[in-house]
């Protein structure tokens, strides 16, 4: 999981899940912590099936919060 | 006169470290930091007219909106030259480099010009499309790498031809250039003279060197996740407050493994974050931002996952060096492997 998804590929990651940024990649503090909590949530979400998803390429996987 | 427009970060632009990273795209007259030295070695056939100072994780954060806006800066000025950094072994100040370089080349199609250490993840970026010059790996070497850059500025700018990676000093482009070889051997004789040191066991230089890819295999994927043993490992240095592996803040060599098993989040006030490349404030107060064991806890208790690994595994990437990187990286899978672990999720930061 990586803010900076293009680096992440250029150094070998197969499976890419996109974070928000580099000192908070799962929870933005500036936002409620429900807000975060869903995010996290929902993006370590998109990492577990990306985990379990056969894949032929290094992917970037898609996030919806 | 000709002129140079000059592009550095929020650190050498004088505005402030990783706290000012966020530090949003300026245009200033004249050199800045170490445009001084630039500016100085490109006279007098070029001066420093304009400097673009921006914050690594705005352009890492916001890359179109940072790149419109100073393409935007631009859009009015004459230069004619475009120069960046030199950005060492700096990651994100690489890549920005790289990127903004790209552009400027993209729109106003000037020559663009940067420098950084040959592990930046800018240089595997960006090498075929721009000129980088390979730098050292910290701001001393800064009076070594700007030179390279305006020597070679001021020769782009004279009309001089510019030849090959290796005569000019540029990392390769792979970009192959028909040339006549000055010894006018022929290219049959130094075959066979190649072909015979080779033999003998000599040492031979090849004239068509081929690139070295290092791809990671993809790794089968996880059959039953609710059968699965999950483990998190992290490089945005999350560790128990007070580093008791005393793991380096910057340039790490040191990873750390913690106990876990009875926690269902990180607590603020009892993990903290010791990476020296980012402004902790926000790892500090909430730590699940970059290990998210809460969010993890709570599909091992919904079913979705079998359960978590009992350690999580912690280390530094910040000038860390790939070498270093792919030991630990090594060291910890092994570990994890031999824990039976089905799959890892790897915070970066």
């Amino acid at each position: 999981m990586a803010n900076l998804v293009s680096i992440a590929k250029t150094v070998g990651s197969n499976r890419i899940v996109p974070t928000i940024s580099i000192p908070y990649p799962l929870g933005d503090p500036n936002t409620p912590k429900e807000e975060q909590w869903k995010l996290r949530k929902h993006r370590v979400e998109v990492a577990l099936d990306a985990l379990a998803q056969n894949i032929e390429e290094a992917t970037i996987f898609e996030v919806k919060i | 006169m000709k002129k140079a427009i000059h592009y550095i970060n929020q650190f050498f632009g004088q505005i402030g470290g990783e706290d000012k990273a966020d530090f949003e795209p300026e245009i200033r007259e004249g050199a800045v930091g170490p445009g001084l030295l630039l500016n100085n070695l490109l006279s007098p056939e070029a001066e420093v007219s304009h400097t673009i100072i921006c914050g690594d994780n705005f352009m890492g954060s916001n890359k179109e909106e940072a790149i419109t806006r100073i393409l935007n800066y631009l859009a009015d000025k004459e230069f004619d030259v475009f120069i960046a950094g030199p950005a060492f072994m700096a990651g994100r100040y690489g890549v920005a480099c790289g990127e903004i370089c790209k552009a400027v080349k993209g729109r106003f199609n000037v020559p663009v010009i940067t420098s950084m250490y040959v592990e930046n993840p800018g240089v595997e970026m960006f090498r075929k499309e721009i000129y980088i010059f390979p730098g050292g790996n910290g701001a001393v070497t800064m009076r070594i790498d700007v030179p390279k850059m305006a020597t070679f500025a001021k020769k782009i700018l004279s009309g001089e031809t510019i030849s090959s990676a290796e005569n000019e000093g540029y990392l390769p482009r792979s970009i192959r250039l028909e040339a006549f070889k000055e010894d006018a051997v022929s290219g049959a004789d130094r075959a066979v003279n190649m072909l015979l040191k080779k033999i003998n066991g000599e040492e031979f230089k090849t004239e068509m060197p081929m690139p070295v890819i290092d791809r990671v295999p993809i790794a089968t994927p996880v059959k039953d996740l609710s059968q699965a043993t999950i483990a998190l490992v992290n490089s945005g240095g999350i560790v128990p407050l007070g580093n008791p592996d005393r793991i380096q803040s910057a340039s790490a060599t040191k990873w750390g493994k913690y106990n876990i098993t009875d926690l269902d989040r990180l607590q603020a006030g009892e993990w903290e974050t010791i990476h020296a490349g980012f402004d902790p404030s926000a790892a500090n107060s909430d730590p699940n931002c970059i290990v998210p064991l809460d969010a993890l806890k709570s599909f091992e208790n919904e079913g979705k996952i079998g359960r978590v690994h009992e350690y999580v595994y912690s280390t530094v990437g910040t000038g860390t060096t790939q070498a270093e990187a792919s030991r630990m990286g090594a060291e910890i899978a092994q570990q994890l492997r031999e824990a039976n672990v089905s799959a890892v999720i790897l915070t970066s930061t």
